[in-house]
């Protein structure tokens, strides 16, 4: 399996039915595709609606029904649009149960580095400080390491989208919870060692006393 | 009152060194025909308000092409090459704000407040030159209102006096700007007689709209 499938799928088993869920454009947004049929959750875009629904058949594309990344969409029976002002009201309000985004760099202090490099590559935050403050869980969902190099870290030392914010990181390696003893490994991919993870990170990770097997 | 006037009469409002905002979301609700419109114009020395800076060839983006632009305070720029060109040769002035800040932000100045506290940006660069205020023992940024000129939006339907119903997703800015502005310019599809709106469909409220351009006349 792709590597970024099998993280979509990993993260997907976090949601539980009710939950409002806004997820990140790239891998994150995959992981609606892996939601269970028992499951229903209500996608929120951050542009203004709930009940985001799969992408349109060829020739049925509405361009006023798009997705934060301004891909063409479709709204679900009982979905509802509204303004900037309500949709970040949602965000900010704590009414979003889980928000699912990538990551540069996320540390073991749950912060979190995703919208700049500085001199390099400046997109603009767009709605994730929001999010990231807001959504009652924060689920990182990335490769663990970027060219070889580490992206989990001790300390993140890009300009950071929010301190502290982050829950859980799920990567093809296995799931991290961040906690304030540090990011513990409850989870391990099979396919690795406990030393190769602990290689690819360069926070010292503590090893869950129940690590499981990560199963997707 | 006629509020419905020309394409050549709306822009004609649009001056140099003027604060605009421009409704929309990477081009989703915005005012393309208004767009297309002050471009031929070529007014400059703008400072836009609007969440993104869209795509070199779609929405604000042109704007920004066409180097219209002096300074920008918007949420995203990533899909724009040429905000970032500019901005790195510093003819341009670049303000990021977080989304929902930004949207507050449009909401304080239309409703009469003098800013709000918001967790958002804490921690952050967002937070330079800010006000922390600790209330319940957690940590906000105090942000200011924003106002501008004039207000460029998009609408579906309106009808003659201005009230106005929109499509699908295209409310987002749209909406909280058209309270924001000193000049509102709505820009629609479909114009119809005042009573022929269900009044409650109507998202924004006439009173704030100065002008109307019937895009679907043309």
């Amino acid at each position: 399996m792709d590597k970024k499938e099998f993280i979509a799928r990993r993260v997907a088993r976090e949601l539980k039915d009710g939950d409002v869920v806004n997820l990140g454009i790239g891998l994150p947004t995959m992981v609606a595709n892996h939601v269970p049929d028992s499951v229903n959750v209500f996608f929120q875009s951050e542009n203004g609606f709930i009940g985001l629904g799969p992408a349109p058949e060829e020739g049925h594309e509405d361009p006023n029904i798009v997705n934060a990344g301004a891909q063409c969409v479709t709204i679900l029976p009982g979905g509802v649009f509204f303004d900037s002002s309500i949709s970040f009201g949602i965000i900010r309000g704590g009414h979003v149960d889980i928000t699912v985004l990538g990551a540069l760099q996320v540390d073991e202090k749950g912060n979190l580095a995703n919208w700049m490099i500085p001199g390099k590559m400046v997109p603009g935050m767009g709605g994730a400080m929001d999010l990231v403050t807001g959504a009652k869980k924060v689920i990182i969902a990335m490769e663990h390491t970027v060219k070889g190099n580490h992206k989990i870290l001790k300390e993140c030392n890009l300009p950071l989208t929010a301190a502290g914010e982050v829950n859980l990181i799920v990567t093809e390696m296995g799931v991290l919870e961040v906690t304030a003893e540090g990011l513990v490994l409850k989870e391990i991919n099979p396919e690795y060692s406990l030393e190769e993870v602990q290689a690819a990170t360069e926070a010292k990770l503590i090893v869950d006393e129940n690590l499981k097997d990560m199963l997707v | 009152m006629n509020k419905i006037i020309s394409m050549e009469e709306a822009i004609s409002h649009v001056k140099d060194g003027m604060t605009i905002m421009v409704g929309g979301f990477l081009g989703c609700g915005s005012p393309h025909r208004l767009i297309d419109a002050l471009v031929e114009k070529g007014v400059k020395d703008l400072t836009l308000i609007c969440n993104d800076s869209g795509f070199p060839d779609i929405g604000v983006g042109k704007l920004v092409v066409n180097k219209q632009i002096k300074k920008l305070i918007a949420s995203h720029i990533g899909t724009n090459r040429e905000t970032g060109n500019q901005m790195n040769a510093g003819e341009m002035e670049v303000v990021l704000v977080p989304q929902g800040t930004l949207a507050e932000q449009v909401r304080a100045g239309g409703s009469g407040l003098g800013g709000f506290l918001t967790p958002t940006g804490v921690g952050t660069v967002v937070e330079e030159g800010k006000e922390k205020i600790e209330i319940g023992g957690k940590t906000y940024l105090l942000e200011l209102p924003l106002r501008a000129d004039i207000a460029l939006i998009a609408g579906e339907t309106i009808d003659k006096f201005g009230n106005i119903v929109y499509e699908g997703a295209t409310r987002n800015f749209n909406h909280l700007m058209a309270t924001a502005a000193d000049t509102v310019i709505v820009e629609v599809e479909k114009v119809v007689e005042v009573g022929e709106l269900d009044p409650n469909h109507v998202v924004t409220p006439g009173i704030f709209v100065n002008y109307i351009v019937n895009g679907g006349d043309k």
